[in-house]
């Protein structure tokens, strides 16, 4: 095992991770980047192959495309380095800094920013809502999305029923009814 | 049994998250808060501010706060491999044995008729924000602040990590009344 490729391995996932804002898939061009552009460790159709199976799946997609394309260049230790690399350097960052707010957390200057950043943070998730409810208006039309949006709404809020299972219900009546 | 928690509660939010880390979100809200009330809602406000404002995937910066949080350093062991390892592992079994699963029909279907329920999800932590917000501010000052981060970030597409990181900032800098001031203001409004 070489390992100039580990340290390739490492630096390809390690730039998206620090430059990537916005979560997982704000960095895929970033990763894309390097792995197709700078290292050539796969070209287009491979790369948005990988994507594709990725975006099928559920979970992280940042961390899928690390693991994965880690383990094509250098085996298991190359899927551990990925890995870390797309994971450690900002989880170190969000441990010390939240650990501080945490400490302070009773006094007024973090109390008044508590309450300054919640409208930030609602504006955010709106847009985040709109997007998907975009997305599933151009991949699938307006009848069944808005069937689909009105009755997990009913069960999750009103009758109060863990999204898992709604989750569950909504990925089953895809498979049937929405196979295209 | 706090690891045993850990591992099923981000275990379910990374199986069920479709569409990437940040569609992982409400699901985690409803672990951490909900379920296991490992955090109340304000401090997983703040948690996801900090996450919005630094870099790199959002859901597994929310495992490992959490994880450190309730369980020191193997707690953000065990919530990490519970938000990455399987689906990773999926993903490879995938990619290495059959080569066309994400075009077949249903996995596609699958995936178009999760899209809408995860938009339900975020709308309403949208509403429940915005919603506590009102309660804070009044109808005013938090319509005020919406609208104006709302411009901001999506009519002049300023990214918000540097909204965020400047409201930070201006907080911890801009000076708190003195207790003593209100004090003085109390008993103004009790005469």
């Amino acid at each position: 095992m070489n390992l100039i490729t580990l340290w390739h391995d490492f630096l390809a996932f390690f730039i998206p991770g620090i430059l990537g804002y916005g979560g997982g898939p704000s960095s895929i061009p970033l990763v894309e980047n390097e792995v197709v552009g700078h290292y050539h460790w796969m070209d287009v159709p491979e790369f948005s192959k990988v994507l594709a199976l990725g975006n099928a799946l559920p979970g992280p997609i940042a961390t899928k495309m690390a693991g994965y394309i880690g383990y094509v260049v250098a085996g298991v230790p190359g899927l551990v380095v990925g890995l870390i690399a797309s994971v450690v350097p900002s989880l170190i960052l969000m441990i010390v800094l939240g650990n501080l707010l945490y400490r302070y957390k009773d006094s007024p200057k973090i109390k008044r920013l508590t309450v300054l950043i919640r409208p930030i943070i609602a504006v955010l998730l709106g847009v985040m809502a709109y997007s998907f409810f975009k997305d599933a208006y151009e991949s699938a039309g307006w009848l069944q999305p808005l069937a689909i949006a009105v009755v997990s709404f009913v069960l999750l809020e009103k009758l109060k029923i863990h999204p898992a299972f709604v989750v569950v219900a909504a990925l089953g009546y895809g498979a049937i009814f929405m196979a295209s | 049994m706090i690891f045993l928690q850990l591992f099923v509660g981000f275990l379910r939010a990374g199986l069920l998250g479709y569409g990437g880390g940040p569609s992982a979100i409400p699901l985690v809200q409803k672990e951490a808060v909900e379920k296991y009330k490992w955090m109340t809602d304000d401090e997983f406000g703040d948690m996801l501010a900090i996450a919005n404002a630094l870099p790199g995937p959002i859901a597994t910066k929310m495992a490992g706060y959490i994880g450190y949080r309730k369980a020191g350093w193997l707690g953000v062991l065990v919530a990490e491999i519970a938000t990455v390892i399987p689906t990773v592992l999926l993903m490879m079994i995938l990619l290495l044995t059959l080569s066309s699963f994400e075009n077949k029909p249903w996995v596609r279907g699958m995936t178009h008729a999760v899209v809408p329920v995860v938009g339900v999800m975020l709308a309403t932590m949208t509403w429940q924000f915005f919603s506590k917000s009102q309660k804070e501010l009044g109808w005013v000052k938090s319509m005020a602040f919406v609208a104006g981060s709302f411009l901001l970030i999506q009519v002049l597409n300023i990214h918000p990590a540097i909204v965020i990181t400047v409201t930070l900032v201006f907080v911890l800098v801009w000076p708190v009344r003195s207790e003593k001031s209100e004090i003085v203001e109390q008993g103004r409004k009790a005469q």
